[in-house]
């Protein structure tokens, strides 16, 4: 099937729709941080019945933009004993890395910024390069809290990375495809063919249903994990190690580090919808379908677990280090390989 | 192996409950009051300030015997409180809940510059005149407002009384040591 982009289609190929085209996502990313950071403070005072920022404007819904507007106007410190050009390029190897997994997620069947067929492998390469700036950031700081929040935080997300790897393989197994849309196109019709309900096929699914169901909850727990929310936020636990990785950190760069956490929750949203509930496809089959509408499912879809994010951060305490090394190794992992065998099972059946 | 599967399974539906718990409070009402703007005892569906709440004190010069209770229990000496004994055939009127009196107040100061809010001196209190109002809004601008005397503030008892029974009881002391130094 062609790539289909809206943008070309308009324009034409040519430098300015290619500008347009990876702005596009910046642009939804502004809008969307400033959305999470509100619904964060506000989930979080209704769990604890609060109201939360009340004062600046309208049931306070302007305060996201005085929180970004503090943090500029902040002083920019970098400490004397730090190592400069690491620590000032950290914060930005690390928005880059997120933001260049907006490359390939689609928000529409005719939108998806660089439509390249590998497009599950590159979300899960460049979801991985984040913790380069991580770790940069903690050991350039130059500070023993720093340090121990990026070494903690590389120990997370590479062991994390491993189930989430073995979701991922279900599903290019299941799909046959890497390319995101395709999988995409292969859970179209109602919500019983998203992957998380098997996929499209016979009755024979059925099952399969509990494997599926765990595959989807062993993404959501290591995604958390990779994102550094709680209950996995070791690398960040204020209790523990002050701030983590940016105990140093001010101003813009605390920002940067800020914007790419909350850039890296939508991205892993956005995978679980992706993967597991059929994208931008409408769940009603062609109920308010085509692309327009997608882009609303998708991103209605994708919110949905960031709240089930934010949910969950005031649901769970923090794990022990040893806990959280037990989740990966000894439940996650033997788990995803039972279910991965089991999902191929069901493909060769299909 | 079964150990494990059940403390998987355990960690599992725990997160479950404590998200169904969440979630819950999620969608109830909120107890915050947006005090400036909306006093708390305006705040819908509550009629008055939470019962552990600590304002202003407030002593019923009618329930007061003037026992000094209060005084003593006050952690940082902000209640000062004199009394007059009675002479005997005239004792000062009965509390309002009918219990005997035998002093007079003749001066109960509580000096909120001073105040703690521990509300020790409303457990201490045998008769339950001094309690807890819901009036918390009474900043001042010059300190000596904030000294309350109680017994001019409710006129228990006028200056002229005061002095009348201070001295009946001097007279009554007089006389005491009268009969003392000179037996019959």
């Amino acid at each position: 099937m062609e790539e289909a982009n809206f943008v070309f289609n308009m324009i034409g190929e040519n430098w300015i729709a290619f500008a347009i085209i990876s702005l596009l996502p910046m642009i939804f990313l502004l809008a969307y941080a400033l959305i999470a950071i509100l619904g964060e403070l506000k989930i979080s005072a209704f769990i604890q019945e609060r109201l939360g920022p009340m004062r600046t404007g309208p049931w306070g819904i302007i305060q996201p933009v005085a929180e970004v507007v503090k943090l500029l106007q902040k002083e920019d410190i970098t400490p004397d004993s730090a190592n400069k050009p690491l620590f000032n390029l950290a914060p930005f190897i690390m928005f880059a890395a997120s933001y260049a997994g907006f490359a390939v997620i689609p928000f529409s069947s005719y939108f998806v910024p660089s439509g390249i067929n590998l497009g599950l492998f590159f979300l899960l390469a460049v979801g991985s390069l984040g913790i380069i700036g991580l770790l940069m950031g903690g050991w350039a700081s130059n500070n023993k809290y720093s340090l121990l929040g990026g070494l903690r935080a590389v120990a997370q997300i590479v062991s994390y990375e491993i189930p989430a790897a073995m979701v991922i393989l279900t599903i290019a197994v299941m799909a046959g495809s890497l390319d995101l849309q395709e999988i995409i196109r292969q859970q179209s019709g109602w919500f019983w063919n998203w992957f998380v309900f098997g996929g499209s096929g016979g009755w024979i699914k059925i099952i399969f249903l509990p494997f599926s169901f765990i595959m989807c909850i062993i993404y959501i727990i290591a995604s958390l994990a990779e994102t550094n929310r709680t209950p996995f936020d070791i690398p960040e636990g204020e209790s523990e190690l002050v701030a983590g990785y940016h105990t140093e950190y001010s101003g813009m760069k605390f920002a940067m580090f800020f914007f790419a956490e909350y850039a890296n929750m939508f991205i892993v949203s956005a995978i679980i919808t992706i993967i597991f509930f059929g994208g931008w496809n409408s769940p009603f089959g062609d109920f308010m379908g085509g692309p327009i509408w997608g882009v609303f499912w998708f991103v209605s879809k994708a919110f949905v677990f960031v709240f089930l994010q934010i949910w969950l951060r005031w649901t769970l305490p923090r794990l022990r280090v040893d806990q959280l090394m037990y989740v990966s190794w000894k439940v996650l992992l033997p788990f995803s390989f039972v279910c991965f065998l089991a999902l191929s099972l069901l493909v060769m059946l299909k | 192996m079964k150990d494990y599967f059940k403390n998987v399974w355990l960690g599992v539906w725990t997160a479950l409950i404590g998200m169904r718990i969440t979630i819950d409070h999620l969608f109830r009402k909120n107890v915050t009051v947006q005090y400036p703007n909306v006093h708390p005892k305006d705040k819908a569906g509550w009629m008055d300030m939470p019962s552990n709440a600590r304002n202003r004190l407030y002593v019923d010069m009618d329930e007061c015997n003037g026992c000094n209770s209060c005084a003593r229990a006050c952690p940082v000496n902000c209640i000062s409180i004199e009394t007059v004994r009675s002479v005997p055939g005239d004792a000062p009127p009965p509390l309002a809940s009918g219990g005997k009196r035998n002093l007079w107040v003749s001066q109960f100061e509580i000096d909120f510059t001073k105040c703690c809010f521990c509300s020790l001196c409303t457990e201490a209190c045998p008769t339950g005149a001094i309690v807890m109002t819901t009036e918390f809004e009474y900043s001042s601008y010059n300190r000596y407002d904030l000294v309350y005397n109680f017994v001019k503030l409710q006129n228990s008892m006028s200056d002229e009384k005061i002095a009348e029974v201070k001295e009946k009881w001097a007279e009554h002391q007089k006389e005491k040591k009268k009969e003392a130094v000179e037996p019959k």
